[in-house]
């Protein structure tokens, strides 16, 4: 049901032509598509019906990625709807919840600021937030802040003397420098600087020098969500490969009815049937059962880390050259694959943790 | 919802307390497969302990042997939901299964969908009590992958069939009474529609098995002959000894092929209670693994988990209504290839401990050796991506 509505409107409004056209204008987010989103629940997918969210949970959360994945729909929708807001409803007081009403509308957006090198790894945290009377003061980089070149406010993650702990920052306050990048993915991504920004107590989530406590379920929410999105990705691409296998005719048949290729089709469906497996088992963790959640959610984002890099090489491959055109839309899924497959901890980092929740 | 869920709880709890009350101290050891101490049941059958007994009788006693069957046939009436968690209370103690049998997992099933009520109510009380023990009779030497080719003859002689021809990889064809059999019964029309689905009682004068010796040292499989076999028609009043109709036996067969292959899926997963591959492995060598064990580790323990839950999945979509169909052959496909691969690892962990027969590793070798067969039997693993490829796919023939 969720996912038929939200292929009619994803079909519509934002297929890849849509990334392509923002591209080519120079542009990494369509405001007016994201309050159409917000319009349709979206934003507030995981916010209290009594702040104007529809709270229909991370499963729900997971099936609209896996949609958006599909047509590489740009939006905020990982950054605001998912990692934003359940960090907030972590935190649940007066401000926070002004915050969730704010992003359930569509009238406020969040990156998190957390990277600080070219691997996921927050516990490295060294951007520092030093004690100065009855605040703070933010020194220090962050690099890829998905959704950071415009997004209103920023999530910091930041050093403390005991800890790490997590700022909610307007974009603009000063000292906040934003250098936008382009990215292989025409998706919007920031490095950005803090000279000796100023922080009240009051823009602390959660408590100082325990940033984890509201953040980990936010960032297990984003990373099952965003495996979600790199399994429609996979899907996505899966489609047109097997679409154009029963169309493209070689040495005078079609180039399916190759054996070679049929199985190489075949595996990366099975592939891709086991990775939905698991990331269903997150989703539905993550609403029944939040606390134990870990497991569930690296076994998603590292399976749909490798099964969306095998439909991306594959898909290319099987295109043969066309598929290494830009006037062709595979592109677009091959880049966002490599995005994704970096965003919120590498196949490398997940398959630690699930060694680690294994007891090796 | 919440009297459904309170439901399960009590039932669960239920089931805890009943397990704990007659499970026998000797059934908790975790085992199970081809490992023999594990009841097959049937006429010969000789309990290894009475702890083998008590734990059958106690189990057939409330039709939990076979608890998705209805009651009237042997079984106890569960639901998927309640035998999902009758499996993982067996697994918390690391209980056995109380009887394992193709009859369970092959003819039940067939029975159970294509049986007239007289076939249910005569074959399946004696399978689910462990009394009679049967064998699977499909592939022939000319007919592996390419089932639907099977040759052995069956003539219609009136009050007879008149069976000849020999099959090939009859699982314990040698210890079974009876066996289920693909048999030509019309040469006359395309391969698929001359075949019947017959059940052969294994003392028949004619029939005769000869193990066939395997690379792991065992011999689970038989070439079965049948010379001149004067198969019954009946197997008592009104109890037919053909499943389904004479020439549709291909139907059943495709519909058990879809059983077998989920059930041998399953053997790879390395869940339900048992411990993760990675710790094992890190055990084997000392605790310290090195980088490139542990990356393979990790790999299949996440495959491992993913393809546990995919096997649930599609399970659970069949108790919704939804056949696995020919999803079974990505089921299968993925199973037996992640089972194989586990087994090199743990071979390549136990090192030259893992290369005697009878070493500290106890079967492992052995095991190893026998995984080589899951992505053969039931259907290569090629088959299986020729089955995804054009019937799932819809790619070109």
């Amino acid at each position: 049901m969720l996912a038929d509505m939200a292929r009619g409107f994803l079909d519509e409004k934002a297929p890849v032509t849509h990334l392509r056209k923002l591209r080519d204008a120079g542009r990494t987010h369509d405001a007016d598509l994201w309050a159409e989103m917000a319009g349709m629940g979206w934003a507030g997918i995981l916010i209290p019906e009594d702040l104007g969210g529809s709270d229909m949970g991370h499963a729900a959360a997971g099936v609209l990625a896996t949609e958006m994945g599909k047509t590489l729909a740009a939006s905020p929708f990982l950054s605001t709807a998912v990692i934003a807001a359940t960090t907030l409803r972590q935190v649940a007081d007066e401000r926070a919840n002004a915050a969730l009403k704010g992003i359930a509308e569509g009238a406020r957006t969040y990156a998190l600021a957390i990277d600080e090198g070219p691997k996921f790894a927050p516990d490295d945290t060294a951007l520092e937030a030093r004690a100065e009377g009855n605040g703070f003061r933010l020194t220090g980089r962050k690099t890829f802040v998905v959704d950071g070149g415009f997004a209103d406010r920023l999530l910091v993650l930041a050093k403390t003397e005991d800890g790490l702990t997590l700022f909610d920052l307007p974009a603009d306050r000063e000292g906040i420098t934003r250098d936008t990048r382009a990215m292989i993915d025409s998706r919007d991504a920031a490095r950005i600087d803090f000279a000796d920004v100023e922080a009240t107590g009051e823009d602390v989530l959660g408590q100082v020098d325990d940033a984890m406590t509201v953040l980990r379920p936010a960032l297990e929410a984003g990373q099952a969500a965003l495996a979600a999105e790199m399994s429609g990705l996979a899907a996505g691409a899966f489609g047109m490969t097997v679409g154009y296998l029963k169309e493209r005719k070689q040495f005078g048949m079609l180039i399916g009815q190759f054996q070679a290729l049929q199985h190489r089709a075949a595996d990366l469906w099975c592939q891709t049937e086991v990775t939905a497996s698991a990331i269903a088992h997150a989703g539905r963790m993550l609403d029944e059962d939040a606390e134990n959640a870990t497991l569930a959610v690296s076994l998603a984002k590292a399976r749909a880390t490798e099964t969306a890099k095998q439909a991306v090489i594959e898909s290319v491959q099987m295109h043969g050259g066309i598929g290494m055109t830009d006037d062709f839309d595979m592109g677009f899924y091959m880049k966002r694959a490599r995005v994704g497959a970096e965003w919120l901890g590498d196949y490398g980092y997940h398959a630690e943790k699930v060694a680690a929740l294994r007891g090796f | 919802m919440g009297n459904e869920a309170e439901d399960m709880t009590a039932f669960r709890s239920d089931l805890r307390a009943w397990i704990e009350a007659n499970c026998p101290e000797e059934m908790r050891d975790g085992g199970g497969g081809e490992d023999g101490k594990t009841c097959w049941g049937g006429r010969n059958w000789v309990f290894e302990s009475d702890a083998q007994k008590d734990w059958l009788d106690r189990c057939a006693g409330k039709g939990l042997t076979v608890p998705t069957w209805p009651k009237e046939y042997g079984g106890a009436g569960f639901t998927r939901s309640q035998e999902k968690v009758w499996l993982s209370e067996l697994a918390r103690i690391d209980a056995r299964l109380p009887l394992q049998s193709f009859g369970i997992w092959m003819l039940g099933p067939a029975l159970l969908h294509f049986g007239t009520h007289e076939q249910k109510s005569f074959f399946l009380p004696p399978i689910a009590r462990g009394e009679i023990r049967w064998c699977q009779g499909y592939s022939e030497p000319g007919a592996g992958s390419d089932l639907a080719s099977v040759q052995t003859k069956c003539e219609d002689k009136g009050d007879h069939y008149l069976v000849n021809g020999q099959k090939i990889w009859t699982s314990y064809a040698d210890k079974a009474d009876a066996i289920f059999a693909l048999v030509r019964t019309d040469r006359d029309v395309p391969k698929h529609k001359g075949i019947t689905f017959l059940l052969i009682d294994m003392e028949t004068p004619g029939v005769s098995t000869r193990p066939i010796r395997l690379i792991s040292g065992v011999s689970p499989f038989c070439e079965t002959f049948f010379d001149g076999v004067e198969a019954p028609k009946s197997w008592g009043e009104g109890i037919s000894s053909v499943v389904g109709e004479v020439n549709r036996g291909w139907d059943v067969a495709k519909y058990l092929l879809t059983h077998e292959r989920t059930m041998i899926s399953g053997m790879g997963s390395g869940l339900g209670g048992a411990r993760p591959l990675g710790a094992v492995l890190n055990e084997d060598m000392g605790g310290t693994m090195d980088a490139t064990t542990r990356a393979a580790a990790m790999k299949a323990e996440i495959d491992s988990l993913s393809v546990a839950l995919t096997l649930e999945r599609y399970k659970d979509k069949a108790e919704a209504g939804q056949g696995v169909g020919d999803a079974s052959a990505m089921l299968k496909y993925v199973g037996t290839e992640l089972n194989k691969d586990r087994h090199e690892l743990m071979m390549s962990a136990g090192g030259s401990d893992a290369l005697e027969w009878e070493g500290a590793h106890g079967s492992r070798p052995a095991d190893w050796l026998r995984t080589k067969a899951n992505s053969i039997e039931g259907g290569t693993s090629e088959v299986m991506l020729g089955i995804v490829a054009r019937r799932v796919l819809g790619l070109p023939n």
